[in-house]
């Protein structure tokens, strides 16, 4: 079968376009890194609309702010690393507090920006924007659910993170089977274990369930895009029906989606849950295959936990 | 009598090295950054091979002059000076950016001589006060280096540690800008000015000199300077270019992030090392 690849940047610079085609409204922002992640596209359309502010992403976080209280639809991006790093206080003060519609998309998230090592790695953001009120959080898995999940957050008052991976990933949502931001997506079902996931991990819990089903075990996988707020209802009754939960996503195992979904079950239907992810561990410099295999964000680590957990069951 | 003194043939032939190494590295790893590795290679050579006070056998050695990479992507001009020092086998340089390396794609204090683990832009300079903090708490005369980017400049931290060196009167502290004009999505007065530089660090109350910042002779008279000075921490803003030693790389802001293949710095490395 031929696996589609295709860049989640590459689809948020497009969307951006037709995003500010559509609403005179937006506006983007970019800190010296704007023609990695290819927002600068954005700038070469609507010159007027787009403000490179140099390598000062808490400067950067303040002006969207300023921006949104004057009606404009900032989308605020750079690297995952520095936003939220560098500006948590702005993002939290400037922009969460006062409700501000402002749209913080960041690239290279996760292990997967490879040999530029632990310093350009991001593995705790999930957890950090999750922790601060009135921000939603949302974490796609491909390109097509990137450019569906960025519109509508456009479209949607309030301030938003959304968080991307470098690579060039696998294709999973045609351009009809739609997402909508707050409802997890059942993209197999199952019966023995339920794997929810978000971000690149998603594919590779969708390769973890064929593997089980070679074995006999039936996996249910849910794409929980958007990390907050959660979609516990369906994370719930797929509890339910499967009695058991695995996890998976390119952040820490602490207070990411593993974090949310833990704390959603325990207060309504406990069941025993793996989360599979990054163990409290810093990164390292590699090529983004080898450091998804040596720090076990793979769909063999997802299969062998969810192995291990019918197993004790 | 202090020209005498210099061994300015040593120091070129240490540089032509050093470049060599910068390129093979960047080369077998198919990533890093070459220009702002290149553009500052006259100045690691200065401080490591005549200015600093070290000892690659005893890397902790609590007397030691710092030196603090705050523009932690030049990485590979990091390690090659330091491996060209001892500190590292010349060998282990290929492994830059491969798994399971010490050698992290931006520093690593794995690496013996690396004293901080610059990357996230900006946060250098803080920590290279921190040190001249300490040295004068404990009235040690070492001296502490901080090499910044001229792009990293528009980050708000770099000017809240300007303003506290010199509240601190921290004359063991040099800070040195690679004054290359070229950041990550362009020209540097384009994508953020930064112009009048050297008045911006003279407002805030610093000593500044300004050098040719491949010229060994003026880095070094500029440090003696800095060092002479009593009470105020010294800014040498260092004027270069960006890819120096490479002409297709030269001011051109692509090479900011991008490897050369393995073919080109073949041919390129042995013109250098015959010249
Ligand atoms: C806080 C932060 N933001 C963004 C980056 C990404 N980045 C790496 S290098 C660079 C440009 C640096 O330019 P400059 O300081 O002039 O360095 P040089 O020209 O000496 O290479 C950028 C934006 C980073 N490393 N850290
Ligand atoms: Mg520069």
């Amino acid at each position: 079968m031929l696996v589609q690849l295709a860049s989640m940047r590459d689809a948020y610079a497009e969307v951006l376009l037709e995003l500010g085609q559509e609403d005179s409204r937006v506006v983007v922002l970019g800190a010296d890194t704007s023609v990695s992640i290819k927002t600068s596209l954005f700038g070469d359309r609507f010159p007027d609309r787009f403000f490179n502010v140099g390598i000062a992403e808490a400067n950067m976080m303040g002006i969207a702010a300023g921006l949104a209280l004057a009606g404009k639809i900032p989308f605020v991006t750079t690297y995952a690393a520095f936003v939220p790093g560098k500006c948590l206080d702005q993002i939290r003060n400037a922009i969460a507090y006062p409700n501000l519609n402002v749209k913080i998309v960041s690239s290279h998230g996760g292990l997967t920006v490879g040999p530029d090592g632990a310093s350009h790695q991001t593995i705790e953001d999930v957890a950090t924007m999750r922790a601060v009120p009135r921000m939603h959080v949302i974490v796609p898995a491909d390109a097509p659910s990137t450019r569906s999940l960025v519109a509508q957050a456009c479209r949607t008052l309030g301030p938003f993170y959304i968080r991307l991976s470098r690579p060039s990933v696998p294709t999973i949502y045609s351009a009809s089977k739609d997402v909508e931001v707050g409802k997890a997506k059942i993209l197999r079902e199952g019966s023995d274990i339920g794997i929810i996931a978000c971000g690149i991990m998603v594919n590779e819990a969708m390769e973890a369930a064929e593997t089980l089903s070679k074995t006999g075990i039936s996996a249910e996988v849910v794409d929980s895009h958007t990390v907050k707020p959660l979609d516990s209802e369906t994370i719930v009754r797929v509890a339910r029906k499967t009695g058991t939960l695995v996890t998976a996503e390119e952040q820490n195992v602490i207070g990411g989606l593993g974090g949310a979904v833990a704390e959603a079950i325990t207060e309504s239907y406990p069941v025993p849950i793996t989360r599979v992810g990054v163990r409290d561990t810093f990164g390292e410099s590699g090529e983004h295959e080898e450091l998804m295999v040596k720090y076990g964000l793979t769909s063999k680590e997802i299969a062998r936990a969810a192995k291990h957990l019918i197993k004790s069951r | 009598m202090e020209e005498q003194s210099i061994p300015i043939g040593m120091l070129l032939q240490k540089a032509a090295k050093i470049r060599a190494h910068i390129l093979e590295m960047v080369a077998e790893a198919k990533s890093g950054h070459p220009g702002g590795s290149l553009s500052a290679v006259e100045i690691l050579v200065t401080l490591f091979f005549y200015k600093m006070r070290h000892d690659p056998k005893r890397p902790d050695w609590p007397d030691r002059d710092r030196f603090v990479l705050s523009k932690g992507h030049a990485a590979p001009v990091l390690y090659s000076t330091l491996a060209e020092a001892g500190y590292l086998p010349t060998s282990e340089l290929k492994t830059l950016r491969k798994i399971n390396s010490r050698l992290q794609g931006h520093p690593d204090h794995r690496v013996p001589g690396v004293e901080f683990p610059g990357g996230s832009l900006g946060i250098g300079l803080s920590a290279a006060i921190g040190m001249a903090l300490a040295g004068k708490v404990d009235k040690k005369d070492y001296r502490v280096y901080a090499l910044l980017g001229d792009g990293e400049l528009d980050e708000g931290e770099t000017w809240e540690a300007a303003m506290a060196a010199p509240k601190f009167k921290l004359d063991n502290l040099t800070a040195i800008v690679d004054r290359n004009g070229i950041q990550q999505d362009g020209l540097t007065e384009q994508i953020m000015p930064m112009e009048p530089v050297g008045y911006k660090w003279k407002a805030f109350n610093w000593h500044v000199l300004e050098v040719d910042g491949f010229d060994f002779r003026q880095v070094i008279d500029a440090l003696e300077k800095a060092e002479s000075m009593r009470n105020r921490p010294t800014v040498i803003i260092a004027h270069t270019v960006k890819g120096k030693g490479v002409s297709f790389m030269e001011w051109d802001p692509a090479y900011h992030g991008k490897a050369p293949d393995k073919d080109t710095v073949r041919k390129l490395v042995k013109t250098m090392l015959e010249e």
